[in-house]
């Protein structure tokens, strides 16, 4: 889970209001940082090899080339090949799509069931939220990793699985923020008038303070999305996330791992790409938060 | 001040009854037959049925979980299915290697990331700050399995200098065996470090902007009685925080870095068994690392209150 990690104090809090800010403002005040530029413009790389990926790899990435096993990077297999001989260019490329789909369906899951928790418990209080809170306590006491492994060995290894365990590990941290947003929220003026007006529970909770504290909920996807993937690469490396012959990064160093005498290179690429992708990630959430509120902390990736 | 700790420590009760309940269905909902696993996979259903009632799996489900429960409550945590060894014995085992692992890579990461973290506050925007900030978004990132083999790939394949897995061998000295503690430690500590150097950073920018330090040069102290007597000293409230929130996730074994080495500690135990489905051996290892994570975040959150006495009783959560 993410480690809340103040990085910077130089920025002045902005005068204009900080919530509902425009998107296209958002987008400008991200550019404008080099940093947040420079995560935004990697990460939309990274998201375009994903999606353009298999047409671009000049190799399928399970097709066999038995006579160039654990092969050194050449001209033709660009970045060498692994103990099957497939080509670890073509490999890596598809792993892209493995590890942002990774990010961005935990951290989505997390994200809607996590608001829903936290506006249920945040607005209506009493029971349902000491029962509801109870829960993310729970899951809270268990270190993460930990907890995931502990959630796929329930439901069994496999990708879904383990993207289901990464996004179950992000509840808590939805749930509280949007819980502690809507206490506040619950009581103000425009909350008073729509339940003057009879609106019933549920419109008040999903569209008078939902709205207001979306850039929140935003932003945290931002900061949970690299740990997310972090924490799946990792499950994939223990053998509990994606299975081979599934390319991800994650399992291809696992296989590396048992070659590093015999091939060197093949364990650098995966890992390689990993780190870049979590650090675009990063650079692209601390933009973000500082676009939206920079009177806010930061947070970065971060995982034992 | 005893009774606010004593409530902290009651508060965690229920919490802990409750991680209780989920680490015992864990195994229950978990896939595979404990009983198949004891008696061999030839064993007759008759054997089977023996092999169940001895280790009380025809029971009920509260019923098997109030024996369960005060089986820990009595540190008997059970045997092992496939090593045939006490659980309690296996993990005494284990808890001084992840010890070990643990305060040598805190030691270096505080050794390293204070320092640079002060020194990148003390000269914020220069040159230094940015190489500082840079490397610790670096260290951020790197995931603990790649870094582990990037260390193999460099001092155990190219320069053979140091084992790439173990712990050692219990017969040779410590010399020996400290070469297998090496890039286990750095590996944990390259993540640690970037963090605290960052915290810490961080937390000297802020207590040097504050009103205090102001104060304190204007009575003509100098830069060096300024950051350390004055800025340091209050920027270490909010760093306490982050340096146990690490150790406490750590002392449950530093679970993928312990992996990549095969070294034998908590992390590796717990991940081991259940791969194995050895699932006392989960159980175990599980309630440990609860019991461990949760001490020590109270620790924490108690440090604090007496470190900062702005932090009101009622409000320490």
């Amino acid at each position: 889970m993410a480690t809340s990690i103040p990085a910077s104090n130089s920025k002045k809090p902005d005068s204009r209001a900080a919530v509902g800010r425009p998107a296209a403002a958002v987008l400008r005040r991200l550019m404008r940082e080099r940093k947040g530029a420079v995560g935004t413009v990697c990460m939309l790389l990274f998201i375009l090899v994903a999606i353009v990926g298999p047409r671009v790899a000049p190799y399928n990435p399970i097709e066999l080339h038995l006579e160039a096993q654990l092969a050194p990077p050449s001209a033709r297999f660009w970045w060498g090949t692994d103990e099957l001989g497939r080509d670890i260019l073509s490999r890596v490329i598809h792993g892209a799509r493995v590890s942002l789909a990774a990010g961005v369906l935990a951290v989505g899951l997390a994200g809607i069931v996590g608001v829903a928790g936290g506006l249920v418990s945040g607005y209506l209080g009493g029971w349902i939220d000491a029962i509801i809170s109870r829960v993310w306590d729970t899951l809270l006491a268990f270190p993460a990793i930990f907890l995931a492994i502990g959630i796929v060995t329930i439901i069994g290894p496999g990708y879904l699985n383990a993207v289901l365990a990464v996004a179950i590990i992000n509840l808590p941290t939805f749930a509280r923020l949007v819980r502690a947003s809507t206490i506040a929220l619950r009581g103000k003026d425009f909350v008073e008038a729509a339940r003057a007006i009879g609106a019933p529970n549920a419109r008040i909770m999903f569209r008078t303070i939902l709205p207001n504290c979306l850039s929140l909920v935003v932003v945290q996807m931002a900061i949970a999305a690299p740990a997310a993937i972090l924490v799946e690469a990792s499950l994939s490396y223990l053998g509990l996330g994606s299975q081979p012959p599934t390319a991800s990064w994650g399992n291809m160093l696992t296989a590396a791992q048992s070659y590093l005498y015999r091939s060197p290179t093949y364990g650098i690429f995966p890992g390689a790409a990993l780190t870049l992708v979590v650090i675009a990630l990063n650079y692209f959430a601390d933009g973000l938060q500082d676009a939206i509120d920079p009177r806010r902390t930061r947070a970065g990736a971060q995982m034992t | 001040m005893i009774r606010h700790v004593l409530l902290r420590i009651l508060h965690l009760i229920p919490t802990l009854f409750l991680a209780s309940m989920v680490i015992f269905f864990i195994i229950v909902k978990a896939p595979g037959d404990p009983a198949q696993i004891t008696a061999g996979p030839e064993a007759t259903p008759e054997q089977l049925a023996a092999e169940r009632a001895r280790l009380g799996l025809d029971k009920p489900l509260p019923v098997r979980y109030a024996v369960w429960l005060s089986d820990v409550v009595h540190l008997n945590l059970g045997y092992s299915l496939l090593a045939r060894r006490q659980v309690t014995q296996m993990i005494g085992e284990a808890i001084p290697q992840t010890l070990r692992l643990t305060l040598a890579s805190m030691v270096l990461s505080i050794l390293i990331g204070f320092p640079i973290g002060i020194l990148a506050a003390v000269r914020q925007n220069s040159r230094l700050d940015a190489v500082v900030t840079g490397l610790s978004s670096v260290g951020l990132a790197l995931p603990s399995f790649w870094l582990g083999i990037l260390l193999i790939i460099t001092f155990s394949v190219r320069f053979r200098w140091l084992p790439p897995s173990g712990v050692g061998d219990p017969d040779q000295g410590s010399w020996y065996n400290l070469r297998y503690l090496v890039m286990p430690v750095v590996t944990i500590a390259a993540s640690n470090l970037a963090v605290f150097a960052r915290f810490v950073r961080s937390a000297m920018i802020d207590a040097l902007a504050a009103d205090y330090v102001r104060t304190a040069r204007a009575k003509g102290l100098g830069q060096r009685a300024v950051v350390v007597r004055h800025a340091l000293k209050n920027a270490m409230i909010p760093v306490v925080t982050i340096l146990g929130i690490q150790f406490g996730r750590l002392l449950g074994g530093a679970v993928v870095t312990e992996a990549v080495f095969a070294y034998s500690g908590i992390g590796r135990l717990s991940v081991l068994s259940i791969l194995n489905r050895d699932y006392p051996v989960v159980q175990g290892t599980l309630m440990l690392v609860v019991c461990l994570f949760l001490i020590v975040n109270l620790t924490v959150d108690l440090t604090y209150g007496y470190l900062d006495p702005r932090v009101k009783l009622e409000e320490a959560r």
